[in-house]
């Protein structure tokens, strides 16, 4: 399969919230959650998104797929640009976008049965099936995500929580959508299980010619299952790397710290491991000024004057630092 | 310092009886830091719950030894273990959030342990709480002592959890998923922290979690658990270089590494066990590829290699180096 | 790709569960039996009267009870047994009825408001604790004075009167789940917001109700009675329990027993309706049902 144009297209993507607070629930801040993202995808691609809490990439997910309302910026699909579309027709486009969730124990209505729900998205849609005719559809994509025809009768409490990823991995397949937002499908998960997961979608990517955004907070994971990483710290991207280069060429001093930070299995010393000090500071009211600069160790003065814009690097990603690395 | 030998716990539930651990044996010296691994359903949580003897408050049933600093813990009468708990064995939780009582400012929370185990005044006290929040690297420890949990960060969370841990100078401290709940960057100091803290303080730390990296950086031995027994139990660099027990190397074979090579990345397949269908013989050999027919029906033995690790498992000669 | 497939014997629809539930809890039970022989009785109630509920015999007024009038008879010497048969049916028959219906306005109402909020929210929870905090045998005794005495007003009083409760449980229960994973897992199919309430947030917000419900039918069957007694409920010769108890008290040295015996029916039928009540508390776990259903 060739990588080649761009079959996403986001131009900068912004939204903010307002938080009330106190006796009369005035607003008392304004939170920009995201905050002029822009970034492409090609066809076949994996896009990873990586960031600490309060990052803005779940939101960047919801904001894709129209769950939360951009105030500026826009999606284009195909050349599209799906933030304009009439809710009829934005429930067509969403048969072709699909998201997976975090939290597997969760994701499945409690009283429906596996089958129930792996119905739904047919009769959202108002698609009719004879009896015989959604037991096979049903069962064939349990089948592609390594369950059984037996699975499709219990209950989510009966299952395990890889179990339940696979379903919702398969309900979000019903369709036969080209895109999926994969929303730290594996947080919730062991390891073991976590690897069986991520080697599902690995060859249901390669079966089904699917283009995956893939949201995590685990820079080791992203950087092995994705081909580009979007690096974000407090609603804006401060870098976009090719996943090769992540352990060898990162620029933004953020993207180096979450590398340093991320423990590998060989046994070491982490006395010798040098550790970002402080936490991601209170989303809102930012100063102006690069959000990293109260964390940055390299930080100058002009850092606290000006953001750093999206610039593109040597080796074909981007930053946004006054005095990138490498 | 901390000795067990073939804990287990039996619980009793709708008539069936069910032995979440059973046969745990693993012992620490003083100021070394022990990780206990396992995955889901391992029974590392409710290992570290009967050590401090919280198990039989919920109806299980404790058998075996654990040997604190020469006392047999479990001969100890529910009275006595609330005075060992907290003043010289003490607990950190998983989730600072919910560990921390809303309604006090943080400093009085370290306050009333310090009031409750040392004899100290209460303006002692309060000079030895900032002193704690200072050594863990709390910044403005005066002002942060005034404040309520709600107004602090996750990070800052934790570490007045541990400054309420480590105020009465405990000779072993267990932590459970202690950074769990934490972002990378906060996860490391945290982490950090706890080593410091055991070598300034000669302190141990039992450290139960699933992450193999935390284990890596910061443990001396290691002790991995599977459906409810311990399969490898030795020193970190030996475990970790040559693990023995096939669950060891396929769980350090399913964890992805910045470099690593795509498709590359081994799953085990198949689900862990609940205590209520553990397999007869060997727990692991119903997803184990090494497995032989002797597996499946006898539980294997304990042996203790010339390298110093226990494994328990009947290939314990198999050569499974890590790539 | 393989997984274990532990064949999974069979699978427990949460209906299912609630009934073995159910089976297991004695005092619950016994509130079933009471509600199924209520049933029983208000449904064969034209059979089951010894005597034509309205049949009056001067002859026999106010006759202790014996062997021919198993209750004994009233002021008009009609057979108590075949009012209070005849009774059930009309107490059993408001206390449905209206609580069905007050449910049905809550459902709607406290949908709307939790699922929406905002504004909608606002306008319609300011109305439900306007009419929650008005005593409801205050507005009941403003229907029946608007409408005018009979059962239909009974029931409509009843059921405009006890909705606030239930609305303001539907709204808190899906206040808490709109935001839970699977409702945005639904809303990302491209579900529309009646298919998301009536499908998934109602149902899964219904345990509470159907509690609340179940209490409320006794609630109800009072406070029919106490209109009946007030002389605004069933008019004769229909027999009320509550309009029976009413014309017994004129009475009460000479016949006790016309007062009392109605007065037992309702008192083990309100009985029956909150044990079983309280047993689906027990058994829908509804404090805590994340952890089963």
């Amino acid at each position: 399969m060739s990588i080649s144009k761009n079959y996403i297209e986001v131009k900068n993507l912004s939204v903010s919230f307002k938080v009330s607070g106190g006796l009369l629930l005035r607003t008392i801040g304004v939170v920009k959650a995201v905050n002029d993202v822009s970034f492409s995808i090609k066809k076949g691609e994996i896009l990873g998104v990586v960031g600490e809490s309060g990052c803005g990439k779940s939101t960047l997910a919801r904001l894709m797929l129209r769950l939360i309302e951009a105030n500026t910026g826009s999606v284009e699909v195909d050349g599209k640009n799906i933030l304009e579309l009439s809710k009829q027709k934005m429930k067509i486009q969403r048969d072709n976008m699909r998201m997976v969730f975090q939290d597997p124990y969760s994701v499945m209505d409690p009283r429906y049965t596996i089958f129930r729900s792996l119905s739904e998205p047919f009769e959202i849609r108002g698609i009719k099936h004879s009896r015989e005719e959604r037991h096979e559809i049903v069962n064939e994509l349990l089948e592609m995500v390594g369950l059984s025809p037996e699975h499709g009768f219990s209950y989510p409490h009966e299952l395990s929580g890889g179990q339940k990823q696979r379903a919702d991995i398969a309900r979000a397949l019903a369709l036969n959508p080209e895109f999926l937002i994969l929303d730290e499908p594996t947080a919730a998960l062991d390891v073991s299980v976590q690897a069986q997961i991520i080697n599902l979608l690995e060859s249901l990517r390669e079966k089904l010619n699917l283009t995956y955004l893939f949201i995590s907070h685990d820079l080791s994971l992203v950087s092995y299952f994705c081909d580009r990483v979007v690096v974000m710290y407090l609603g804006r991207i401060v870098e976009i790397i090719s996943a090769d280069n992540v352990g060898t060429q990162a620029h933004h001093p953020y993207t180096k710290a979450l590398i340093d930070n991320v423990f590998t299995t060989t046994p070491g010393n982490i006395a010798d491991i040098e550790i970002l000090e402080g936490e991601v500071p209170s989303p809102f009211n930012l100063p102006s000024g690069c959000g990293f600069a109260s964390r940055c160790p390299h930080v100058k003065p002009s850092c606290t004057e000006l953001a750093p814009q999206l610039e593109t690097t040597a080796d074909g990603g981007q930053v946004a630092c006054h005095f990138p690395l490498n | 310092m901390l000795k067990v030998s073939d804990l287990a716990v039996e619980f009793t539930v709708d008539k069936k009886t069910i032995r979440p651990i059973s046969g745990i044996s693993f012992e620490m010296q003083k100021g070394e830091v022990l990780g206990v691994v396992g995955e889901t359903g391992s029974g590392k949580s409710l290992t570290a719950h009967a050590i401090m003897g919280l198990t039989s408050l919920v109806g299980g049933k404790i058998s075996g030894q654990i040997v604190f600093e020469g006392k047999d813990l479990l001969s100890k009468s529910h009275k006595d273990m609330q005075s060992i708990r907290g003043a010289e064995i003490s607990f950190i939780p998983q989730n600072p959030m919910t560990s921390l009582d809303p309604v006090y400012r943080v400093g009085d929370q370290i306050v009333e342990g310090l009031l409750k185990h040392l004899k100290i005044t209460k303006w002692a006290a309060k000079k030895r709480a900032i002193e704690l929040m200072e050594q863990l690297r709390i910044p403005n420890a005066e002002r942060v002592f005034e404040q309520y949990p709600h107004q602090l960060s996750g990070g800052l969370k934790q570490r007045i959890v541990i400054a309420i841990g480590i105020g009465t100078e405990p000779k072993l401290i267990i932590a459970d998923e202690p950074t769990t709940a934490l972002d990378v960057t906060v996860q490391a100091q945290i982490i950090r922290l706890f080593k410091e803290l055991t070598v300034a303080n000669n302190v141990g730390l039992l450290l139960i979690t699933h992450d193999l990296g935390v284990i890596a950086q910061i443990c001396d031995k290691i002790a991995v658990m599977y459906a409810g027994n311990v399969v490898e139990h030795g020193d970190i660099k030996t475990v970790f270089s040559d693990p023995k027990h096939p669950y060891t190397r396929a769980l350090l074979d399913c964890i992805p590494y910045i470099g690593m090579k795509k498709g590359s990345l081994k799953a085990i397949e198949g689900n862990v066990p609940t205590p209520s269908n553990f397999p007869k013989g060997c727990r692991y050999s119903s997803r184990c590829p090494y497995v032989i027919p002797q597996c499946k029906t006898e539980f294997p033995e304990t042996i203790e290699l010339a390298c110093g690790t226990k494994v328990t498992c009947n290939k314990f000669d198999l050569n499974l180096p890590r790539h | 790709m393989s997984i274990d497939y532990q064949k999974t014997k069979k699978h427990k629809s949460p209906l299912k569960v609630l009934l073995k539930r159910l089976a297991q809890n004695k005092m619950g039970l016994a509130g079933v039996v009471v509600i199924l022989i209520l049933i029983f009785v208000a449904a064969f109630a034209h059979i089951l009267e010894p005597y034509s509920y309205k049949l009056q015999d001067i002859s026999n007024m106010s006759q202790p009870p014996s062997l021919t009038h198993l209750l004994g008879t009233d002021e008009f010497g009609r057979d108590l047994l075949s009012r209070i048969i005849r009774g059930a049916r009309i107490s059993f028959t408001v206390g449905v009825v209206s609580v069905a219906m007050s449910v049905l306005i809550g459902l709607v109402v406290g949908g709307l408001a939790g699922y929406f909020g905002g504004k909608v929210d606002l306008i319609l929870t300011s109305f439900a604790d306007l009419t929650w905090s008005m005593p409801s045998i205050l507005i009941a005794l403003l229907l029946v004075a608007i409408i005018g005495p009979g059962l239909e007003s009974v029931v409509l009083a009843i059921g405009l009167s006890y909705w606030a409760q239930y609305a303001r449980l539907i709204r808190g229960q899906i206040l808490s789940l709109k935001t839970s994973v699977y409702i945005e897992a639904t809303r990302s199919l491209g579900a529309s917001d009646f298919v998301i309430l009536v499908k998934h947030l109602i149902p899964n917000s219904i345990s509470p109700v159907i509690v609340a419900a179940t209490i409320g039918v006794g609630n109800a069957i009072v406070l029919e009675a106490t209109l009946g007694f007030l002389g605004m409920g069933a008019q004769p010769p229909t027999p009320s329990w509550g309009a029976m108890m009413s014309s017994g008290t004129a009475y009460l040295f000479i016949s006790p027993w016309v007062i009392v015996f109605p007065g037992i029916a309702m008192m083990i039928t309100v009985l029956g309706f909150n044990l079983f009540g309280d047993a689906l508390v027990d058994i829908m776990d509804v404090k805590n049902r994340e952890s089963n259903l």
